[in-house]
């Protein structure tokens, strides 16, 4: 057995393009979905009842279909219904905005649920209409509470956005796949992809873990 | 000041509150006793609209407040409300949980809210604590900053929902020092409280309540004094026999 991990540095500068795009998807999806979550959530959490039903039907549709199917999904409907060839990297990063939000949606629910009433009775009292006791009283003690959970789903996030490679998407591990046959050194490139998402994901888990730690002394 | 008009409230089928009525006028301080889960609680959470009600009406400085058109948030910020358990903003500093509603409520500058909370907070003497958050202080001290916070917004009536039944005994007359004096200056109040000795002490009226009514309304002389319905001795001579 011969491997030649030199080729796998021939490539560097188009897999680095590749991570690149793993990253910016990772963090598109997160920051839209973490906005678009916290809506849904304050939706999921309304006494509006419409609001209420579309943001549950929402959330659970999402949750319930494998994101596998929806990247399919978007890449075909999204040129379908705008008329306009998008191209597999973009329609992911609106995928994974709107598949994560579901998610996200859940975590933050939770982290405002965390809160006490009485902590959400003092904002009222003080004068604060509804969007002010959220942004100033309850969403910063519900982030705070969740910041790990949201992290962790971060992590989830940045290895599943390995998945656009059905596409035809150029991330990283869809660059991986395009040297690995067009140099016919598969096991080289698949060990080498493996091992960077293996050093980011451990990297950031670890940096979960001290976080933890930390809020968990203020608490 | 505050006028209580037979005000029912039902949680489900159990009426919590049972057609009260009654008034707190300007420069009056009623104490509110009774039983646990005699609704007392419930009652004082009305007058700012934190707990809703369906039957009778409460208006605090003319305004209605089970009127739909009424801008809520408005009249809490008039109305000063000390909670059981503090309810200081437990991610902001002391500083900050006394200045953010003057700012974001009543639209005051940053200077201006700093330093009207910092002179309040120096006449509850924790001027010292101003840089800490909420967790770094004793509970008393904690509840002592939620009055200091709740006067900061130059409330035209103080609500007490129990201010000193979450505090370890050595530190419930800190608390009911500043309360003594608040109502000396003459501020308008209306206290749930167990604490009769702050009753005997700076009440103008008593209120009984059990099982959702309101069972005496009277001056503090005659609630400590003869005669009085059966309910209210049975509770006195409980509550007053140590």
């Amino acid at each position: 057995m011969n491997f030649d991990f030199a080729a796998v540095a021939n490539s560097a500068d188009f897999l680095w393009q590749g991570f690149q795009y793993s990253l910016s998807l990772t963090a598109f999806a997160t920051c839209f979905g973490i906005l678009f979550g916290t809506l849904l959530a304050m939706a999921r959490l309304s006494s509006i009842k419409p609001l209420n039903m579309l943001a549950s039907t929402y959330v659970n549709l999402f949750r319930s279909v494998p994101l596998l199917l929806v990247i399919f999904w978007f890449y075909i409907l999204v040129p379908l219904i705008s008329g306009v060839q998008v191209g597999a990297e973009k329609s992911a990063y609106i995928t994974f905005a709107i598949f994560e939000a579901a998610y996200f949606c859940e975590i933050i629910r939770a982290g405002i649920q965390s809160i006490p009433k009485g902590q959400v009775a003092a904002g009222y009292a003080m004068g604060f209409t509804y969007g002010q006791n959220m942004r100033f009283v309850i969403l910063p003690q519900a982030f705070r509470n969740v910041v790990p959970l949201l992290l962790t789903q971060t992590i989830i996030l940045f290895q599943d956005t390995s998945l656009v490679y059905v596409v035809g998407a150029t991330d990283l591990l869809g660059a991986a796949s395009k040297v690995a046959s067009r140099d016919y050194i598969p096991v080289e490139m698949y060990v080498s992809v493996a091992v960077i998402y293996f050093i980011v994901s451990f990297t950031l888990s670890r940096l979960v873990k001290r976080l933890h730690a930390k809020i968990a002394v203020i608490r | 000041m505050i006028s209580i008009k037979n005000v029912s409230k039902w949680y489900g089928n159990f009426q919590v509150l049972t057609d009260c009525t009654t008034e707190v006028k300007k420069g009056e301080v009623v104490v509110v006793c009774g039983p646990s889960g005699s609704g007392k609680s419930t009652l004082i959470k009305t007058v700012n609209a934190l707990e809703p009600f369906q039957k009778g009406d409460i208006i605090v400085d003319g305004i209605s407040i089970a009127d739909p058109k009424t801008n809520l948030p408005k009249l809490r910020s008039r109305v000063g409300m000390v909670f059981q358990h503090f309810e200081l903003f437990p991610h902001l500093t002391i500083t900050d949980n006394l200045a953010i509603a003057q700012q974001k409520v009543l639209g005051r500058t940053r200077e201006e809210a700093l330093d009207k909370g910092l002179k309040l907070l120096d006449r509850v003497g924790l001027k010292a604590h101003a840089a800490k958050f909420p967790g770094q202080l004793s509970g008393g001290q904690q509840q002592r900053v939620a009055i200091a916070r709740a006067l900061a917004m130059d409330p035209i009536v103080m609500l007490f929902d129990e201010p000193t039944s979450a505090l370890d005994p050595e530190m419930v007359n800190e608390v009911l020092d500043v309360m003594v004096q608040l109502a000396q200056e003459g501020m308008t109040m209306m206290c749930v409280t167990h604490e009769m000795g702050f009753a005997r002490k700076v009440a103008s009226r008593v209120i009984f309540m059990d099982k959702g009514k309101i069972e005496e309304d009277c001056s503090k002389e005659e609630f400590f004094g003869q005669p009085r319905g059966e309910r209210a001795q049975q509770f006195l001579s409980k509550i007053l026999q140590h």
